[in-house]
This record gives C-alpha cells, sequence and structure tokens, in this order.
C-alpha cells in the first residue's frame, strides 16, 4: 500500500527486535486512558484478547499494530509513529524493564493519505 | 519557608508476611527521583516468585483475619491513621520527592485526605449491619457479609500513598488479606508506610510487592491462589486483567482513566463576587496535581456569550501560578512523575497545535534552573480548539486545558458526552434547573457542581464507559470486596410432604 498510518523509528526498531528475540511473536495495542494511557503497550502475540472491535492499523517489523474501533474513530486522521524514550512507564508491556518506554509521535495525515485511508 | 530532599536507605525490599524480605532473585530497580533526576533509593524487583510468596502469605493468614471482629478492624485502621497523621510532614516529603508535586499539596490534600480514608473505613464496618427477612411466618432469609479472601491491587503513581489509601482500607475492613503493587515510578511511601505500622496488622495480612509490571504486575494479577483484582490505570492493561480474572473466574473493579468536561453556563458572570472567583479557580483546577489526576477537567466548556470575558480571568489566573522548587511551601505546580509522561505531553501538545488548536498560554516545556534543570516540567498550557481533536479526546495527564465554545444546553450536553470516558465532569451555573438537569444528563459517575476536585470519603467515586466500574471511597466500596453468605433457615417443625 502507498500510504501507512503508522510508522517507526530505527531506535524503536532495535527494541522491538530485541523483544523479539526475548519473547517471540509479539503485538503493539494502543492504550487509552488514565496514567500511563496514549501509550502504544506491546505484548506476547496471544496474550491479549482481539477481534473485530480492534482495528489493525498497520505492521512494524513484522509485529501488527492494534486500536480499539472506538478509539480509532478519534484518531483515524493522525499519522502515528513509533519511537522510545528513556522512563519508567507502569502498564504490562515488554519493554518497561529496560528503562524505556515506547512512546507515540503523531502528525495529522496529509489530504492525499487521508483519502487514500479515509475513504 | 522549603524542605529539601529526604534521607532514604540504599536500597528496599518487599514486605511480606510482616517482614522486609529481599527479592528472591536479588535484583533492585533505581528509583529517581523527578524534581531534580536524581537517585532516590533502589527498590525490589519483584518476579513471579516474590508474588507467589505474598499470595502464600496472604493465603496462610486470611482464615484467621477474616474472623476477627470489627471491632479489633476498626481498632487497626484507625491506628494505621494515627501512625500517618504523626507523621505527615515526613510522608508528605517523601511524596513529594517520589512523584514530584509540591509540598503544599501533600501537605494539604494527599496526606490528611489519604488518613481520612483508613478513619472513614474503620467507622463504616462499625456502624453498618448486614439484613434479615422474615420471608413467611417460620422462614428467616439472614445475609452474613464475608470476605472474599485474597485480594490484589495495583495503584498508579499520580497520588501514591492516596490510591494506596483508596484500595487497602475498604479491602482489610472487609475482612480480606491484600498483595498490593506499587507503581514502578513512586515505590517509596507504601515502603514508608509499611516501615511505620510493621506491627499493626498480622503478619500476611498486608503484603507489598514492587517492580515492574510484566515481571510482578502481570504475575499478580492473573494469580490462580487470588481471589480479586482491583486496579486503577489505562484501558489496555485494564483489558488484560479482565481477561486474567475471566480466566480465575475473579471478580475486578476499574478505574481506568477519563477525559473529563467542566462546563460553565453563563450565569456564573451574572457577577462579579465570591462565586465567580470561585469558578475562575474550578477552571484553572486543570492544573492541580501537574494534570495528573485521572479526573482532571481537561476539556473547559464554557457557554459562548461569555467566553472571551471568561477565558481572559482564566488565563490571567493561570499565568499567575507558580512554578517552581516542589519542595517549597508556595510551589504550586511542580514536576511531571516522569520523562515519559513528560515527553508524551510535550507530544500531544505538538499535535493539538497541528490540529489547528491555538494556544492561548503556555504550550511549551518549562526550564527550572540549577539542580531543578534535570526535572520534568511543562508550562500550564490552555489550547483553544473543538472536541474532535485528539487533545479534546485522550487524557493527556499533564497541566494541558483543552477549551471550547458551546452555544445552549444541549450543545452543552452533546459535547461533555462526546467521549469514550465517564470519570468525572464539573457544571458551573447560577440556575436552580441547570443545577439538576445537566449533571443528571451527563454520562459520568461524579458531577461535581459549582465545585471540583473535591475527593471526601463517603462520596462514592467511579466511572461509566471506558472508565471502569466499581465506587471507591465508600461504603459501596465494602461489597466490591465481600460475598454476601445467605442463610435460609426454617422454623417450621413439620416436613414438605413431598417423599
Amino acid at each position: 500500500m502507498k500510504y501507512q498510518r503508522v510508522a517507526i523509528t530505527e531506535q524503536a526498531k532495535k527494541i522491538v527486535k530485541k523483544l523479539k528475540k526475548e519473547h517471540g511473536d509479539l503485538i503493539f495495542h494502543q492504550s487509552g486512558g488514565c496514567c500511563d494511557g496514549s501509550a502504544p503497550m506491546i505484548f506476547e502475540k496471544g496474550d491479549m484478547y482481539l477481534d473485530e472491535s480492534d482495528i489493525l492499523l498497520g505492521k512494524l517489523e513484522g509485529v501488527n499494530y492494534y486500536m480499539n474501533q472506538d478509539q480509532f474513530e478519534y484518531w483515524k486522521h493522525t499519522h502515528l509513529t513509533i519511537d522510545i524514550t528513556k522512563g519508567r512507564g507502569s502498564s504490562f508491556s515488554l519493554e518497561i524493564p529496560l528503562g524505556i518506554r515506547f512512546i507515540i509521535q503523531s502528525r495529522i495525515l496529509t489530504e492525499e493519505e487521508n483519502k487514500a485511508l479515509n475513504p | 519557608m522549603s524542605y529539601t530532599k529526604p534521607k532514604f536507605k540504599e536500597a528496599y525490599g518487599n514486605f511480606i508476611n510482616g517482614q522486609f524480605v529481599d527479592p528472591v532473585g536479588g535484583e533492585y530497580f533505581e528509583n529517581n527521583s523527578p524534581i531534580d533526576n536524581t537517585l532516590i533509593a533502589k527498590y525490589a524487583r519483584s518476579k513471579k516468585e516474590d508474588v507467589d510468596n505474598a499470595v502464600a502469605a496472604a493465603n496462610a493468614a486470611k482464615e484467621a483475619w477474616g474472623n476477627t471482629s470489627v471491632t479489633e478492624r476498626a481498632a487497626m485502621l484507625n491506628k494505621v491513621a494515627d501512625i500517618i497523621e504523626a507523621n505527615l510532614e515526613e510522608f508528605a516529603l517523601v511524596e513529594t520527592c517520589d512523584n514530584g508535586k509540591p509540598i503544599r499539596e501533600t501537605i494539604n490534600a494527599d496526606i490528611p485526605l489519604a488518613i481520612d480514608h483508613w478513619r472513614y473505613f474503620a467507622a463504616v464496618i462499625r456502624a453498618e449491619e448486614g439484613s434479615a427477612t422474615e420471608l413467611d411466618a417460620n422462614t428467616l432469609s439472614m445475609n452474613i457479609k464475608e470476605p472474599l479472601g485474597v485480594v490484589a491491587q495495583i495503584i498508579p503513581w499520580n497520588f501514591p500513598l492516596l490510591m494506596l489509601s483508596w484500595k487497602l482500607p475498604p479491602a482489610l475492613a472487609a475482612g480480606n488479606c491484600v498483595v498490593l503493587k506499587p507503581a514502578e515510578q513512586t515505590p517509596a511511601t507504601a515502603t514508608l508506610l509499611m516501615e511505620k505500622i510493621a506491627d499493626v496488622f498480622p503478619p500476611g495480612v498486608v503484603n507489598i510487592i514492587h517492580g515492574f509490571g510484566p515481571e510482578a504486575g502481570k504475575p499478580l494479577a492473573s494469580h490462580s491462589k487470588v481471589d480479586k483484582v482491583a486496579f486503577t490505570g489505562e484501558t489496555t492493561t485494564g483489558q488484560l486483567i479482565m481477561q486474567y480474572a475471566s480466566k480465575n473466574l475473579n471478580p475486578v473493579t476499574m478505574e481506568l482513566g477519563g477525559k473529563s468536561p467542566n462546563i460553565f453556563f453563563n450565569s456564573v458572570m451574572d457577577e462579579d463576587d465570591a462565586f465567580l472567583d470561585k469558578a475562575i479557580e474550578g477552571a484553572v483546577l486543570f492544573a492541580f496535581n501537574q494534570g495528573e489526576v485521572c479526573t482532571c477537567p481537561s476539556r473547559l466548556l464554557v457557554q459562548e456569550d461569555i467566553y472571551d470575558a471568561f477565558m481572559e480571568r482564566v488565563i490571567a489566573r493561570t499565568n499567575a501560578i507558580i512554578q517552581d522548587n516542589p519542595y517549597n511551601a508556595n510551589t504550586m505546580v511542580g514536576a511531571q512523575a516522569s520523562n515519559d509522561q513528560y515527553e508524551k505531553i510535550l507530544s500531544y501538545i505538538k499535535i493539538g497545535k497541528e490540529e489547528g488548536a491555538k494556544v492561548l498560554t503556555g504550550g511549551e516545556a518549562c526550564k527550572l534552573e540549577g539542580d531543578f534543570a534535570n526535572g520534568f516540567y511543562i508550562q500550564p498550557t490552555i489550547l483553544e480548539g473543538h472536541n474532535k481533536m485528539r487533545i479534546f479526546q485522550e487524557e493527556i495527564f499533564g497541566p494541558v486545558l483543552a477549551v471550547t465554545k458551546f452555544k445552549d444546553e444541549a450543545d452543552a450536553i452533546a459535547i461533555a458526552n462526546d467521549t469514550l470516558y465517564g470519570l468525572g465532569a464539573g457544571v458551573w451555573t447560577r440556575d436552580a434547573h441547570q443545577l439538576y438537569q445537566i449533571p443528571r444528563a451527563i454520562k459520568a459517575g461524579r458531577v461535581w457542581v459549582n465545585c471540583y476536585h473535591a475527593y471526601p470519603a463517603h462520596a462514592p467515586f467511579g466511572g461509566y464507559k471506558k472508565s471502569g466500574f466499581g465506587r471507591e471511597n465508600h461504603l459501596m466500596m465494602m461489597n466490591h470486596y465481600r460475598q454476601t453468605k445467605n442463610m435460609l433457615i426454617s422454623y417450621d417443625k413439620n416436613k414438605l410432604g413431598f417423599f
């Protein structure tokens, strides 16, 4: 596909590779709400129950990135890039023991992207 | 008046079975202060084996604890309150150091509220009663409340001791043993509390496990020897915990945040009086606790005919906020709790600007001088936009207010309810009809009417929609930690006659 909703930075790719080596197949899920919400979280594939209410935003380093459809309705006009930052988030996301946290940088989809992705 | 960073030991273990123990694997993690990003102390990096030990200690203690009298349990809860009160300043200072919030707030809000929650539940169990109903002349239905057994609790980092004090007292008062995991960003006051109250409860009744979510939180939430899980946090972890609980057929309670609307009708500006002054402060409460509150009034809805005049005063009051060294007694806004939060908040301000929101004030990181240059400070920020923007839909958990106008009551209600969440809301008006009708129309568990950010014990608190379920801070929470034993007693000497 010419246009993508999601991307990943080089430094975040390295962490994903490292976690895959340790844990096997993984998924990203975009959290919402309080505290450590609004952050992408990474889990072993199969740990989180997913169904048709979870929208597949794209695949990054072989890892599917999902968001709940209710949240997607409010987010779908934005492009998300997964990056990392130093920090100690709580949650069950697998990178936390490494002392880093996945974070998203967002931008508005261009008109062309928006036409293609949100017809 | 100013305080300085308190002294800590080099390392702290877990509190299991009435004593501090090293983690089985011998690993610790470093916990830094967000005020200046310097080391506080090392805390146990627990794994499944540590969780197993804590859960086993709680299970070993549950029968005896569940059979203690309410008189004894209430006395112990009151003792905890007395101990915190006697050491209020020490708790406040440690909390400020660990979380980054100003000392003014920990001394006057966090710690006094925490104390009161212990006392409230001590009082509740002395006053409440079970029930009995005479179903017919010879049949009595009697309801006895029994504890669940062992409760797992996972709490967040925004009000560390207060969240602990929302969770522990009702579970203990109900006769349960608890394994509680504080957030890895803020393990300090839970540890201090265990040091101070080590001898209050029998061993195994209260257990504290430190560590990371995937390594310690998940084994605790999914543990088969736990009878209930209570969680405060965000939606994805909430879903995972419910999944794990479903495997054990365990009940759960969840508090998952919100995006709370704070609504100001035009009548607030009918007079320039004390009430208007209170209302302006009510709008500026978005900056309270650096915005790190599940019910942060982060969406400001102002009626269009007063919008300009009202916002002028809100901006002026926001600009008067003192953001400085959190140990200074006059500092109003301190540091965000961690670097990743700081980065996340800045990324939200950026996308807000890109979506076309207008910066009315703030909009940048706040650079403090000297030792504090390495801390995580964000300027109180007001962004003007519309409700479909991401900054209006996601809990930023920073001192960032998203403001928009509304036309009339219907418009205000529509905007207020256009959110996935339903935890808190504020309604400000001098109109007696609106005072009742607007709160009733808002889909949220707590609507503050002509006030905001009050969290007294005795007023139930909890979410609608994706904000979760369960009602804390109230007698109602007791039933989330108990089951009902129904004894159906026949006083009839005669047989049924079937066989």
